[in-house]
């Protein structure tokens, strides 16, 4: 489903280059969850960008079922990222000007396959029925978090893509919004990306890679 | 200062904001304050003296009558004063005795030759500006330039002007020069003389509306300009929160920081100010030439085309830049005091306190309505008019963000697709920081609105006004009535009719009056502009059973049909009032019979001829070529109604120039109000431009919604505007010129003001939507790695 093919990305101009990542190639299969770990600055969010659509890369390639990211300009990509993906983030990743529920609507809606008893049913397994007419500001980090995951489950994406989405939880919470999140990828068969620098949260998804220094091992 | 180093625009937009609010503020200051002097010197001139004068209402005094006086031993002296028509330019004649008018000195200056002035062909006195632009006009005498001499004045000699206003022997008042006058009974000299104070109502008293009228127009664009202040200041405060926050970390205390703050603002406010007050004594100095022809025009008052400098001026202009600064800085520095050390900054959003805010804001609005409303049905006068148009104004302008929202909340409901909704629910979320800008929008379209349709409205009336009471065909002016008898004569066969202009200058009600006689004709009954009469008007004010008033008068003096109105010892009835615009003095017509009953032998030497529009044209050359008249003796009406209507332009040129300006600054308003938005809008856009949405897209969603928002405020503008268009033509009008006109709508106008509004929008909105669609994917990502 998704291939990333030697692909080097880097910082900064010519003078001061900064090499993030250096010849990375990994794959990941439709219902497939994996795991990325690394340390800080390690260049694991920056993979997760790249296999995103989200940002350019230097050389190499990425292919998403079929569609190589190179020939894709920024229609192209944005179009990949509304369709066939969703992404969720440690913070700062619902729409402020929107309730809960059209939050947890909205990627469906921008995807053009709207399924309101199915965002119905996530909101309600996530917990979220009660805050569904507030605005993002009036509700806590873990709520937050949960609506950026029902979001993301509503649209049906092909591929997840999380970027540390317990990293600002409690350990309780990170747990329960875990497992109810590798649930409901289970249930929708999407393949899932987590990126973590936990151990605990990696040693609970199906595959584990690991980068270090923009090398992945 | 490091920070304003990094971000010089910030500190441009600041100071411009500031200095533009100086800038137009202080123009108007300085207009009016270049106008005040400019009255006051020739009332200082012409009340030279005890300020008591005689004269003789409706005809001239003999001067043997003025020998007479002297020879009795009363201290007085002669004068002289009437209007000529000078190289297309209304002169006022003022001819003295120098030896013993008090003000001579002044006039003569330090001509060395005395003698020069008084015999020969003798010399005009005038201002620099008048010397220059007479000085090649053939048939005056040499002109010496003096500055002391009022505007659109020429003072000289007796004799000279007895030759000018083709008066011999005759003198127009005597000014009375001893201070024990109180007992004086100049009737024993000649009958029909009085004794009466000078400047019973000056021409300051009368121009005290224009100027409050340039002063509100003033303050509006004062308070335009400070929403600009206000927006820059916000966003230098929301860039240095981080800052601030390390700052108080770090050991700061609060105090400190507020007082560093204050003074860099106090700074700030002095060099911007300072910049304003040029900026604003150039723009007074290219508009004080078309208020001076407003006033002229308007008034008769003598404004000088010229700018001086004045130090108050400059003194109340920074005063109220540095006020101005403070009140708009107030609430980041309240904020500041504020502001939680180890808070995070959020996003803000439309939320319960932004609902809570704009309905409070809303509620505010009402009241202060009410207030003005409440105010002008308790007080009376010109001060309860604006009090209404104040209400009014800010009444709308706070509640303008709660009926935005509803729209707004309306356009998220019935919107089809998800792009839609989010544009609709994100332009909502942006109106709590973006509602001073569009308030300041909404002010300036409103007004924009409302003057136009006032200026248009009154152009449309004073045209048709004109059509009516310009009905005759040729307008003569004769030298005198020598000549205008045999004009009179010599016409009488060859047109319809000749209708004689007579008058003579009366106290009604105590207030200097101009009362005309005419004959019956059909003329008057088929055109005069009557706005009531009686059943029977003509016939009566023929058979001198009735007067004519005009509209002032009737308002100002609060008399109405049937009303006895006494004068020159006689009572008569009102029979009808007519509208009269342009004139600021009450007014009155009788029957031709009654006026030479009543004031004598009044001059006979202007005429209205009606004549076939075709002969028109013959007939002009024919009296040109038969009699000698003085320049522009001979005019159709087609000449007159144009001149009538050049003025009238002139007259709002001023109010256009300030109408754009302060629809430019409200243009600026909404730019610096999303330059301070744009710091919190990467966090709001990016996880929609993460699901999906190009840079592009988004970038013309900030565009659009920036038009929505600018579209909607320009249609509340527009009732708001004719709100303020009423009152400005049935309460300011009336109170200030006397005269009530009917309100006409311009559809076509608003829509190109609205066509205006969007383009000021779209020009502010266009630099942040062409960052937007420059924003580096890294930026964007930044917003999900960092704690912003």
């Amino acid at each position: 489903m998704l291939k990333i093919d030697t692909v080097t990305k880097s910082y900064g101009n010519a003078a001061q280059k900064h090499e993030v990542l250096r010849g990375v190639c990994v794959e990941l299969a439709a219902g497939e969850t994996l795991a990325l770990t690394g340390e800080s600055g390690s260049g694991k969010s920056t993979l997760l960008h790249l296999a995103a659509a989200l940002d350019g890369f230097d050389s190499g390639e990425i292919v998403l079922n079929g569609i190589a990211y190179s020939g894709l300009d920024d229609r192209g990509r944005a179009r990949l990222r509304r369709e066939t993906l969703a992404l969720v983030f440690q913070q700062f990743s619902l729409v402020p000007s929107l309730t809960v529920a059209e939050n947890i609507l909205f990627h469906a809606r921008l995807a053009g396959r709207p399924d309101p008893s199915w965002a119905a049913e996530v909101t309600e397994r996530l917990g979220l029925a009660a805050l569904a007419q507030r605005w993002p500001e009036a509700l806590s980090g873990g709520q937050q978090q949960r609506v950026a995951i029902a979001r993301a489950l509503a649209a049906r994406p092909q591929l997840l893509l999380a970027d540390e989405p317990t990293g600002n939880l409690d350990e309780d919470t990170g747990t329960r919004v875990l497992d109810l999140m590798l649930d409901l990828v289970r249930e929708t068969g999407a393949a899932l990306w987590l990126v973590t620098h936990s151990d605990a949260v990696a040693r609970r998804v199906g595959r584990r890679v690991h980068l270090s220094s923009g090398v992945l091992s | 200062m490091s920070h304003w180093r990094r971000q010089p625009l910030q500190l441009v937009i600041l100071g411009l904001g500031l200095a533009l609010a100086t800038a137009l503020w202080s123009a108007v200051q300085a207009i009016n304050a270049e106008a005040r002097a400019s009255y006051s010197q020739a009332s200082e001139q012409l009340a030279a003296g005890t300020g008591a004068v005689i004269d003789r209402p409706g005809s001239d005094i003999a001067v043997e009558t003025y020998a007479r006086m002297r020879r009795a031993g009363w201290d007085v002296a002669p004068v002289l004063q009437g209007r000529i028509a000078v190289a297309g330019r209304q002169l006022t004649v003022v001819g003295i005795d120098v030896l013993t008018h008090p003000a001579a000195a002044v006039i003569l200056g330090d001509t060395a030759d005395l003698s020069e002035s008084v015999t020969g062909e003798g010399r005009l006195f005038a201002r620099p500006d008048l010397q220059t632009a007479l000085a090649t006009t053939p048939g005056l005498p040499p002109i010496v330039s003096n500055p002391a001499i009022p505007p659109g004045e020429v003072w000289t000699d007796l004799s000279v002007a007895e030759r000018l206003l083709n008066r011999a022997g005759r003198l127009s008042h005597v000014l009375v020069l001893q201070s024990d006058h109180e007992a004086l009974e100049p009737e024993s000299f000649a009958s029909g003389l009085r004794l009466r104070p000078e400047g019973s109502q000056d021409t300051a008293q009368l121009t005290r509306s224009f100027h409050l009228n340039l002063t509100a127009f003033g303050f509006l664009a004062f308070g335009v300009g400070l929403f600009i202040v206000h927006g820059a200041i916000g966003l230098a405060f929301e860039q240095r929160r981080t800052l601030f926050r390390t700052l108080r970390a770090l050991g700061v205390p609060l105090q400190k920081l507020v007082l560093v703050l204050s003074f860099e603002l106090l700074g700030l406010a002095v060099f911007a100010g300072a910049a304003g007050l040029v900026l604003g004594h150039v723009l007074a100095a290219a508009l004080l030439p078309d208020v001076a022809a407003t006033l002229r025009g308007l008034y008769g008052a003598p404004v000088e085309g010229a700018l001086g400098f004045r130090w108050h001026w400059a003194v109340a202009g920074l005063s109220m830049a540095v006020g101005g600064a403070v009140v708009a800085g107030a609430s980041a520095l309240v904020k500041l005091r504020h502001l939680p050390i180890l808070a995070g900054s959020t996003v803000s959003v439309w939320a319960e306190v932004g609902r809570v805010g704009i309905r409070r804001q809303a509620m505010g609005g009402v009241f202060l309505a009410a207030l003005g409303a409440l105010v002008f049905v308790v007080a009376d006068g010109l001060v309860a008019g604006f009090a209404l148009l104040a209400g009014l104004l800010l009444g709308a302008a706070l509640c303008l963000p709660l009926c935005l929202a509803g729209v707004l909340k309306l356009g998220q409901v019935v919107a089809r697709g998800p792009v839609a909704q989010w544009v609709w629910a994100d332009a909502r979320a942006q109106l709590p920081g973006l509602s001073l800008a569009l308030m300041a929008l909404m002010l300036a379209l409103a007004t924009n609105v409302g003057v136009s349709t006032m200026v248009s409205s009154f152009r449309l009336t004073f045209t048709g006004w004109l059509d009516q009471r310009l009905a005759a065909e040729i307008y003569v002016t004769a030298r005198d009535d020598t000549q205008g008898a045999e004009i009179t004569s010599w016409l009488a066969p060859r047109v319809q009719a000749v209708l004689p202009i007579r008058s003579a200058t009366d106290q009604l009600n105590g207030q200097s009056a101009t009362i005309f006689g005419i004959i019956d004709h059909q003329t008057y009954r088929l055109n005069w502009p009557l706005l009531d009469a009686v059943p029977d008007v003509w016939a009566r004010v023929a058979k001198g059973q009735g007067v004519l008033i005009n509209e002032q008068m009737a308002l100002r003096q609060d008399v109405s049909l049937d009303d006895i109105l006494p004068f020159a010892g006689q009572s008569l009835p009102v029979v009808g009032v007519y509208s009269d615009y342009g004139n600021p003095r009450p007014q009155a017509i009788v029957g031709m019979d009654l006026l030479l009953s009543l004031y004598g032998d009044v001059p006979n030497y202007r005429f209205a001829i009606r004549i076939p529009a075709q002969e028109v044209d013959a007939l002009r050359a024919a009296i040109a070529e038969r009699f000698d008249l003085p320049p522009g003796g001979v005019r159709a009406n087609t000449e007159v109604k144009q001149f009538s209507k050049a003025v009238f332009e002139n007259t709002f040129v001023v109010t256009g120039a300030l109408n754009a300006l302060t629809l430019g600054v409200a243009g600026f308003a909404i730019l610096t109000s999303l330059l301070t938005l744009w710091t919190g809008r990467l966090p709001q856009i990016a996880p929609v431009w993460s699901m999906g949405l190009t840079r592009k897209t988004i970038a013309m969603v900030e565009l659009v919604r920036s038009l929505l928002l600018a579209a909607f405020t320009a249609l509340v503008a527009v009732p708001v505007g004719l709100g303020l268009a009423w009152v400005l033509l049935n309460v300011i009008n009336v109170e200030a010129f006397g005269w009530r006109l009917p309100m006409f709508l311009f559809p076509a106008d608003w829509a190109i003001l609205a066509g205006l509004a969007l383009f000021a929008a779209a020009l502010a909105a266009g630099w942040p939507s062409w960052r937007m669609a420059r924003v580096t994917p890294a930026e964007l990502l930044k917003v999900f790695a960092n704690d912003r």
